[in-house]
């Protein structure tokens, strides 16, 4: 086993420790606080009204988009990492190899642009 | 070691039954959550394997980004799951063939057990389990050794980009759109007119 | 054998509790030092009855709030529901773990930490998604969607930004992040970068004038409008604890961390954790600062600064700052 890996298991305690505190005063919650439900108290909030239809309705495509392009320069940005540390080694060649490979990527995101998907009104 | 191996079956076994969650939850939001349950565990399965780059990466781009779209699907889009169950033991047969086809595979693969000899990528030069980052030594070969790989994935997300916007964008009538330009390069001289309006008359606008 | 594996995992245990324990209570005093600034922009006192000076404000307010009744709605998914602010709450606290205070003092050294930071910050938009679709109502359901769509357009340009820092690094590691500017803080060679960076972490952590998915005048309380007790404490905690994991992160990838601002006599005396402190609570002040005097932005304003501005400014920095290290030689 590498030394490395070593430094990993803080975090997994880490992770137990603040879902423990976080369950914790959830439930801590539940035993002190007072428990009176009654119908009105459990309906979902619209300013006094009754809720006219269900909340989660369709919604605009656009939200699909932003999440779809999203992806794309995560991925993008996913490829940078290793190429940002690396740099010194790969030299010049690795330099416009990634920058070929920007290149590729400013053109959609060019196109994108100008075919407006980026226009929120 | 006693630690590594308790982590590698807690991990291993909660991935496992995550992973069974998302085909038997009834509402489709809680397959998505099981799903991202089983991807965060398997990125802790590749940081055992002491893939730290991989594990990062599968967090990043999976879980940060493919699942949220997921999401967004199964959440806002108001399809009726119940009528989309109905399938289910038409399908059954079929997915259980595809599933036995995966299976024997895999199981083929272990059996010969060739995985460094036919492959295309040569592992005899990669370091084992060095304390040299991993993230260092995947970047000094993607971008010179498999330039054209590399390539090839910028073209398929190009082409990713390009269909998503076809076939998502619709221009809509009716809507105002702020213009900047127009705004910004507003003066008195275009904005506003002046006009002599005699007296006891109106004037139409 | 069992005295290898348990005073090793006390001292973890114990290291975790001394970090996560002053964060909640910094938490604390963030939220009054929020509302003495605010007040003192506004002309108007601020909390000043609670102990001392209304020091004790905050403290008094988790109280009252985890003593009341924790209303799940009848029509909400009640797990997910439960759930939301719990993985919330653990993923603004779970970045804490791979930050450095000062040199070595750092719980886990992984050699990916810029990445781990990235990535858990990549998850926070999951706690406002599921808490909005789980309450089934109409205002946590929109608030829900608007911060998914702002969190996830303001990633990419922090992604760029960590790539332009790394470029000048040749690390992923924190603390050579640190050490690598020891010559002069990032800051001032990526000077545009730092106010990316900064931005991008309001829009990030929901902060005005970024905070249209829990904007009071459109949509009630955003996501958290069906929350109540000490889930909505827990969602209070996780805002502000990650607001400060924020600035730790800009201290850490511009300020030069631990680092004091000249190696010389007067600043040297200082131990590192005090300048790191120092740090944050400037950084810190410039959240809450940003808060009292910038009106709040439009939706369209918003996806636009963040898709058109900062995307393609963050992608030519990326380019410029990478030709001019390999141009000039200076790559690490």
């Amino acid at each position: 086993m590498a030394s490395f890996l070593l430094e990993y298991l803080p975090i997994l305690f880490f992770v137990f420790i603040a879902l423990a505190i976080a369950i914790g005063m959830t439930t801590l919650s539940f035993v002190i606080g007072s428990s009176k439900p009654d119908r009105e108290k459990l309906s979902a909030y619209e300013c006094g009204f009754e809720a006219f239809d269900d909340a989660r309705g369709r919604f605009d495509v656009r939200f699909y988009l932003v999440a779809i392009l999203f992806i794309i320069f995560d991925l993008e940005v996913a490829f940078l990492f290793p190429w940002a540390i690396s740099l010194g080694k790969i030299g010049i060649y690795g330099f416009w190899s990634m920058m070929f490979f920007l290149l590729i990527l400013t053109i959609g995101f060019v196109y994108e642009w100008k075919k407006g998907a980026l226009e929120w009104e | 070691m006693f630690v590594y191996t308790i982590s590698f079956y807690f991990f291993s076994i909660i991935a496992i039954l995550s992973a069974l969650m998302v085909i038997s939850a009834k509402n489709p939001v809680h397959s998505v959550l099981f799903l991202i349950l089983s991807f965060v565990n398997t990125s802790a399965l590749f940081v055992l394997l002491g893939a730290e780059f991989l594990a990062m990466i599968l967090i990043v781009v999976y879980v940060g980004a493919v699942a949220v779209l997921f999401l967004f699907v199964v959440m806002m889009l108001d399809i009726n799951f119940i009528k989309l169950r109905e399938g289910f033991l038409q399908y059954l047969p079929f997915g259980v063939l595809l599933g036995l086809v995966l299976l024997i595979e895999l199981g083929m693969l272990f059996y010969t057990n060739n995985f460094s000899e036919n492959n295309l990528v040569d592992f005899s030069n990669l370091p084992k389990f060095s304390d040299v980052e991993n993230t260092k030594i995947l970047g000094n070969v993607l971008y010179t050794d498999y330039f054209y790989l590399f390539q090839i994935s910028g073209i398929i997300l190009l082409i990713a980009m390009i269909g998503s916007i076809v076939l998502t964008l619709r221009e809509r009538s009716g809507v105002k759109k702020q213009k900047i330009y127009n705004q910004v390069h507003l003066n008195s001289k275009n904005a506003i007119e002046k006009k002599k309006i005699e007296l006891g008359k109106g004037i139409d606008v | 054998m069992i005295n290898s594996i348990l005073i090793p995992g006390l001292i973890i245990i114990a290291q975790i509790l001394a970090i996560i324990v002053p964060v909640l209570i910094s938490v604390a005093f963030l939220v009054y030092a929020e509302r003495k600034i605010l007040a003192l922009i506004q002309l108007r006192k601020g909390p000043n009855v609670v102990g001392p000076f209304g020091l004790l404000q905050s403290f008094a307010d988790a109280l009252k709030l985890i003593t009341k009744e924790n209303i799940i709605p009848s029509n909400s998914n009640k797990m997910v529901f439960l759930l939301a602010p719990i993985i919330t709450m653990v993923l603004s606290l779970a970045g804490w773990a791979v930050i450095p205070f000062a040199p070595g003092w750092v719980v886990s050294d992984i050699n990916v930490g810029i990445m781990y930071l990235f990535a858990i910050s990549s998850l926070a938009v999951y706690g406002v998604i599921m808490a909005g679709w789980s309450s089934n109502s109409k205002y946590p359901f929109l608030g829900a969607l608007r911060s998914a769509a702002q969190m996830v357009s303001y990633e990419v340009s922090i992604g760029f930004v960590i790539i332009t820092v790394l470029l000048c690094v040749g690390s992923l590691n924190l603390t050579k992040i640190v050490e690598a500017q020891e010559t002069v803080w990032f800051a001032i060679p990526l000077l545009p970068m730092f106010i990316v960076f900064f931005i991008s972490a309001l829009a990030e952590t929901n902060r005005l004038p970024f905070d249209l998915p829990e904007d009071e005048s459109s949509l009630v309380a955003g996501f958290t409008t069906e929350y109540s007790s000490a889930s909505f404490v827990l969602f209070f905690l996780a805002e502000y604890a990650s607001m400060i994991l924020m600035s730790a992160m800009t201290v850490i990838l511009f300020l030069g961390g631990w680092l004091p601002p000249f190696d010389v006599f007067p600043f040297n005396i200082l131990p590192g954790i005090v300048w790191f402190i120092l740090k944050i609570i400037f950084i810190l002040f410039l959240f809450l600062w940003v808060r009292g005097t910038f009106p709040r932005y439009r939706y369209d304003q918003l996806m636009r600064l963040g898709w058109k501005v900062f995307l393609p400014l963050s992608l030519l920095w990326v380019v410029l700052t990478s030709g001019f290290l390999v141009i000039f030689n200076l790559v690490p």
